[in-house]
């Protein structure tokens, strides 16, 4: 284990309402039954601007999300602010969240994306499908003991 | 066939992202404009994929419908399912609960418009570069406001989550009231900061107004047209935006429909297909598609009303009719003051449910007759949301019909973009960085919702293509 346990943040996003986009909040359904010390964990549907505050609170932020591309199981990366918008929408991205945060409040938040690779997008319906709950699987098993060791520097995979 | 495959709903067209403001130009012989369309992804299969669900589930179940406002669905849905378990007449606790988290909602919708996306265009200016018109930019140079955006946002939607539950699951609203009231110390700890959120909600109504009558003589003519308007107005004329009758009334303030009960929406309000849109057009059916089309949203609330039932935005709704001499407001541009007027009233709503005592009622549901069809409407933040449903005896959905508030203001925003495109597009066939400017902020004006119940990893460009008499397409820009 690395230094003293930081106060760190699981955000799980996306929506549970269209397939695989809800690999982001089932992993934080999963990792909050897990309790770990020092992490809270949070789900919404969409990114937006008030993360920016709560990114703040934090010493280390992982946002979850569903990867629409690239080869799976998942990616995992750090999040460098980014001083971009994009035409009227109303949720954020997380290199935007950062930099408000940063601007905003401050922060000095190690932040990085969990990028769980679906498949499936295109149709209602609430459930995963096969390959994309083998890459939750992965992804689960990955950053509970990123978590648990303190260590981020992890290797993908 | 199988029963699971009959459910496959495919959704075209096929993307994750949230969906494109896609506008399209076409020009006369004489390189004038003949038509402005704008092309707003809206996925309709949602209604397909309620159908066979028992009807509790609803009010969960329409929350996957839109991230942005999943409150506003879970809301209008909650009222239907009032009406289908007899239950409508709500006890003071449910029904103040209920309006609380609606509010809330209100003002957290309202904040992300104004600081988040309007902001910029007004304190930087239209034709501001692109890369510094945006929050980033406002967080550079007014970090103050960003700040107070930001906090606005986080306290209404703690509102939300004290009221209606986890985020992404939100229970609260059950058919016929609510499954938990407010306890004392989540009250207090909202009452602790309301008083600065009454601060802020006025700075940002101050604002809005000295823009607007600063800027009066470019803005009056700026997208803008004579419309109707319409929203839910309370029995003695008040605006609610949580319930009452539809009200209707003309460019000039006559009334085309007071108090009409919304279960009868059917017998004054239908909706037309065009082939080249995914939504519907609705219109008045007394006047047809041609003239029935109406506009919805704080414009439109703030030219219904008689009058707004607290003080400081009662007062704010004054000044903001003396502009127009009490005449209804058809300054497209005006959104954005009446949007926070709207926000100063949520505010205001908020600090008196918080001293309410019934918000620790213990009272939570009520009951009566089972019925087959309902209708459910809210003032959404973007405006009037129509939920209409019918449920079997086998407590299935066998129906369902969404109306959302873009889809009310689809004529409005093509009207909008029409405009701006004649002004800009003079005889010259092509697309200029003016336009492509203004084309954005005539469409924000409205605060269209171009969410697809999916969230946006990717960005989401404004596009617009322009095609000369003969249907060539001869210039094409985009904004990221």
């Amino acid at each position: 284990m690395k230094a003293s346990q930081p106060k760190i943040l699981l955000l799980g996003y996306g929506n549970p309402g269209r397939l695989d986009d809800g690999l982001g909040p089932e992993l934080a359904e999963r990792i909050e039954k897990k309790n770990l010390p020092n992490v809270t964990v949070d789900a919404d549907y969409q990114l937006m601007v008030e993360d920016a505050a709560v990114i703040a609170e934090n010493d280390i932020v992982i946002f979850a999300d569903a990867a629409v591309d690239g080869d799976g199981p998942f990616y995992f990366k750090p999040v460098i602010g980014k001083n971009e918008m994009s035409f009227s929408s109303h949720s954020a991205e997380p290199e935007q969240l950062v930099a408000l945060a940063e601007k905003l409040f401050g922060a000095k938040t190690k932040c990085y994306i969990l990028g769980i690779r679906g498949y499936e997008f295109n149709e209602f319906g609430q459930r995963l499908c096969d390959r994309a709950k083998t890459n939750l699987e992965k992804a689960d098993e990955f950053i509970t003991r990123a978590i648990t060791e303190n260590d981020f520097e992890l290797k993908n995979k | 066939m199988s029963t699971d495959k009959s459910k496959r709903i495919v959704i075209e067209p096929v993307t994750r992202v949230e969906g494109h403001g896609k506008v399209s130009i076409l020009l006369d012989e004489n390189n004038k404009v003949k038509q402005a369309r704008l092309h707003i992804v809206e996925f309709r299969g949602f209604e397909r994929f309620i159908q066979g669900r028992p009807f509790w589930e609803v009010p969960v179940l329409v929350q996957r419908l839109c991230g942005i406002c999943p409150v506003s669905h879970h809301l209008a849905a909650a009222k239907a399912m009032d009406i289908i378990v007899g239950g409508e007449n709500l006890t003071p606790t449910a029904e103040k609960v209920r309006r609380l988290m609606h509010y809330g909602q209100t003002l957290q919708s309202h904040a992300l418009h104004f600081f988040h996306l309007c902001s910029p265009d007004l304190l930087f200016g239209f034709d501001a570069d692109p890369a510094v018109r945006n929050v980033i930019g406002i967080a550079a140079k007014f970090p103050e406001l960003a700040v107070q955006g930001v906090m606005m946002r986080k306290f209404g939607q703690e509102i939300i989550k004290a009221t209606a539950g986890k985020k992404i699951h939100g229970t609260g609203a059950i058919p016929g009231g609510i499954n938990k009231n407010i306890s004392i110390e989540e009250r207090d700890d909202f009452l602790k900061d309301i008083d600065q959120m009454m601060e802020w909600s006025r700075g940002s109504v101050k604002i809005a107004k000295d823009y607007t009558i600063e800027n009066i003589d470019m803005l009056a003519p700026f997208g803008s047209f004579d419309s109707s308007h319409m929203s839910l107005i309370r029995a003695d004329g008040a605006m609610d935006l949580y319930h009452g009758g539809l009200r209707v009334i003309d460019f000039e303030g006559n009334k085309i429909l007071d108090h009409v009960d919304y279960q009868n929406y059917t017998d004054y309000i239908a909706e037309e297909v065009k082939s080249w849109s995914y939504m519907k057009f609705p219109f008045l059916k007394s006047l047809g598609t041609d003239k029935g089309w109406y506009r919805v949203g704080p414009l439109a609330r703030l030219n219904t009303c008689d009058f707004i039932d607290t003080p400081e935005a009662e007062a704010a709704r004054k000044e903001f009719m003396a502009v127009t001499n009490g005449k209804p407001n058809n300054i497209s541009m005006a959104y954005h003051w009446a949007r926070m007027i709207e926000l100063l009233h949520s505010v205001e709503k908020i600090k008196e449910l918080l001293n309410d005592p019934d918000l620790q009622g213990t009272d939570l549901v009520v009951k009566g007759d089972r019925r087959e069809e309902a209708v459910g409407l809210i003032e959404a933040p973007r405006g009037t949301l129509f939920h209409h449903y019918k449920v079997n005896e086998d407590d299935q959905v066998t129906m369902a019909n969404l109306i959302v508030s873009t889809t009310h203001n689809n004529v409005p925003m093509n009207t909008a973009v029409t405009k701006v495109a004649e002004e800009y597009i003079s005889g010259v066939p092509e697309i200029t960085e003016g336009l492509l400017n203004r084309v954005e902020v005539a469409i924000r004006a409205y605060d269209p919702c171009l969410s697809c119940a999916t969230h946006a990893m990717g960005k989401m460009p404004l596009v617009i293509t322009l095609y000369d008499h003969a249907g060539n397409e001869i210039d094409k820009k985009s904004k990221q």
